[in-house]
């Protein structure tokens, strides 16, 4: 880059890397995406599309699928098939196996070790890299920027645009800095760290964005609870959040299967090296919070920005949205969460179902049984991290506290492969969202880490997790 | 032009009573709740559109149901509370408010992946400032005209003004323009751009 041109931002280096055709007034930019990931639930669409055109895919070789949405995560039956919840679900999945069986496209299904959440195996398999352009028929694509890619969700019209041409028509957004300060305290997670982000900006606060998090407490944070961040992103509005690959990111990605090996791998590297925001780049926001004040976070109200620390009490509502949430919820304005009777505590998830969070939450269980009034699910959100969970032990420690040890998939983060709560049940859950009706019709979300999360389950209650943490923070 | 096919949404302007669920952030999952994604395909959603707002655990429906006695047909254009259609990226969003006969939203905000979602489904999404929309939720049912050709939308007789709308997605409804035959006209760019790059 000459010295005189001028600085720019993370995203703009990628965006601009990608620009086929710049955008004008009258047309969006033509922007060549790198990878393209596909699951069950919005993909059936799209290839219906293309065989209604007669058009192929364009680039099979960029685009990977894998199923997670509908999948059961009880074990096979008896004849070694996956017991669907319904016939639907079974079809669903069944369509994508035929979809890209005819269209040549990868699939990582019931046969393969490393079939998984999509936003869980993508990265482990090391198909996410710095400086990409990723897309998937799903929001929280956004998880793939804690590698420096530029990764958002699409809908399934947009699937099938990349799907035929590798390529999608988008108007620049603008872009935002969120820089965090400080370092966290000892018990306080990276999903902590996410639900304040949330809470400070609002659920629409970032629409129209791409996030960049930057600060010292982010490059303190390894990659699974970078992916946790920026997972979270479209929960307050944004389309993508991002974070500037550094040696924590070459280190996770190296030897992976799909990242280059060799002396590829050396000039990908120095490459990589510079994706980062220039000096005097310009945000068009920018937004400043110290690691320091944050602390346990759990949610109040069906919206992820509802959230406050956990031993704090219940804000009297200053908005309708708030009356109606706390509503919802059954929570009474000005009062503790903690010590509200909880019917099913969820680990798992595109957020908070990967190794470190499962053993966040084994670490917590350790030697407590859960309480007898709780349903206790670990999903595990991947077959390598449910191999490695099984190499060290934590299965053990979870069904020896009386948990229910799953197969990987979204499972209650949408509830819908059958895994569900009842109406009215309290679910403190380490997924993203909790909406109205989100874990099934009635059912009652509160957001949480899997510190917290595991902390709730022993005591039948929603509790802080940090009497249970003895050991100091291991970076 | 090459490019053109008859899409099945065609739009240039709309005359209809408004249909008003006032709330902040409605979300996808309201929308269409997740367990009717099942589906492997677009149509026929319409009866999912906000089914647990409408229809109680046990399926009756409910005494609240904010849709009971409105003819889809007559209430168009939905008026939603800030920050509409935030949560996921499923088109099925769309898909199911438009087989139930909506053509337009307004709201203070529109969620980036909804906004892109709708337009490309012919369903206009206008974002107004908070006085109007103080006035939309303030008039339930009152007739308001949106008229895509020249980005005007109005209450006749009481007021009118101007929105802003992504101009291609626009030229698209009122052209005729299919925005996946306008990408692989540019098949020699992208060709190009993929030479370059190996
Ligand atoms: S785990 Fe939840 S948020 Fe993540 S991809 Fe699955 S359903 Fe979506």
């Amino acid at each position: 880059m000459s010295p005189k041109a001028s600085p720019k931002s993370l995203f703009e280096k990628v965006w601009d890397h990608h620009q086929v055709c710049t955008q004008t007034d009258e047309q969006p930019a033509v922007l060549y995406i790198d990878r393209h990931l596909v699951h069950e639930v919005t993909s059936p669409q799209a290839f219906t599309e293309l065989r209604e055109r007669d058009l192929r895919v364009r680039r099979p070789d960029q685009t990977f699928a894998t199923m997670d949405h509908s999948t059961p995560t009880v074990p096979l039956g008896a004849d070694g098939k996956p017991v669907y919840a319904s016939e639907d679900t079974r079809l669903q999945v069944q369509t994508l196996q035929e979809n890209c069986a005819e269209f040549g496209i990868e699939l990582f299904g019931w046969d393969s070790p490393n079939r998984g959440v999509i936003h869980v195996m993508a990265p482990e398999l090391g198909l996410t890299l710095p400086g990409m352009t990723i897309v998937c028929g799903d929001s929280h694509t956004a998880t793939h920027g804690a590698f420096g890619a530029l990764a958002f969700g699409i809908g399934t019209t947009e699937v099938s645009h990349v799907l035929a041409t590798q390529c999608l028509l988008q108007r620049k957004p603008k872009s935002m800095r969120v820089t965090i300060n400080g370092r966290l305290h000892r018990g306080v997670s990276a999903k902590d760290m996410a639900l304040a982000v949330i809470a400070a900006l609002g659920a629409s606060g970032g629409v129209g964005h791409v996030i960049e998090y930057a600060g010292e407490a982010v490059r303190w944070l390894d990659m699974e609870e970078r992916m946790t961040l920026c997972n979270m992103t479209i929960e307050a509005g944004a389309r993508a959040g991002m974070i500037a690959p550094d040696e924590v990111t070459f280190s996770w990605l190296k030897g992976r299967d799909y990242a280059p090996k060799g002396e590829d791998w050396d000039r990908a590297v120095e490459d990589w090296k510079t994706l980062n925001s220039d000096e005097n780049a310009i945000f068009s926001t920018e937004i400043t919070l110290d690691a320091r004040f944050m602390a346990p976070m759990i949610t109040y109200g069906p919206s992820p920005d509802m959230g406050m620390a956990v031993d704090s009490i219940t804000p009297h509502p200053c908005s309708d949205v708030e009356r109606r949430g706390l509503d919802y919820m059954r929570f009474t304005p000005g009062r503790p969460i903690m010590g509200e009777k909880v019917d099913v505590v969820f680990i798992g998830s595109c957020t908070n179902g990967r190794l470190n969070d499962l053993r966040d939450a084994a670490r917590v269980l350790m030697g407590h049984k859960v309480h007898k009034d709780v349903r206790m699910l670990v999903v595990p959100g991947s077959e390598q991290v449910r191999r490695e969970a099984e190499k060290e032990g934590l299965h053990e420690i979870f069904e020896k506290a009386g948990a229910q040890w799953r197969l990987p998939g979204c499972s209650m983060c949408i509830a819908m492969n059958g895994d569900m709560a009842k109406p009215g049940e309290l679910v403190v859950s380490t997924s993203n969202r909790n909406f109205e009706g989100r874990q099934g019709k009635g059912a009652r979300t509160v957001l949480a880490s899997p510190a917290t999360a595991a902390a709730s389950a022993i005591w039948g209650e929603v509790a802080d997790p940090r009497p249970f943490m003895e050991a100091p923070r291991v970076a | 032009m090459s490019h053109k096919k008859s899409m099945p949404q065609q739009f240039t302007s709309l005359t209809s009573k408004t249909l008003v669920l006032a709330q902040e952030n409605i979300d996808t999952d309201q929308i269409i709740p997740a367990r009717f994604l099942t589906t492997t395909s677009r149509h026929g959603l319409g009866r999912a559109a906000f089914y647990d707002w409408r229809y109680d655990e046990a399926g009756m429906a409910r005494n609240s149901d904010p849709f009971a006695g409105k003819d889809a047909g007559e209430h168009q254009i939905l008026v939603g509370g800030d920050n509409f259609g935030c949560g996921s990226s499923r088109e099925h969003a769309p898909w199911a408010l438009s087989d139930f006969g909506f053509r337009a939203i307004i709201s203070t905000k529109i969620a980036d992946i909804f906004k892109s979602n709708a337009l490309k489904n012919g369903i206009i999404p206008i974002e107004v400032s908070a006085e109007t929309h103080a006035d939309l939720v303030a008039n339930p049912g009152v007739e308001v005209q949106v008229d895509l050709e020249r980005c005007e939308i109005s209450r006749p007789g009481v007021w009118k003004q101007s929105f802003e709308i992504e101009r291609f997605g626009r030229r698209c409804l009122l052209d005729g323009v299919d925005p996946l035959g306008f990408l692989q006209g540019c098949e020699d760019e992208i060709a190009q751009f993929e030479a370059a790059r190996t």
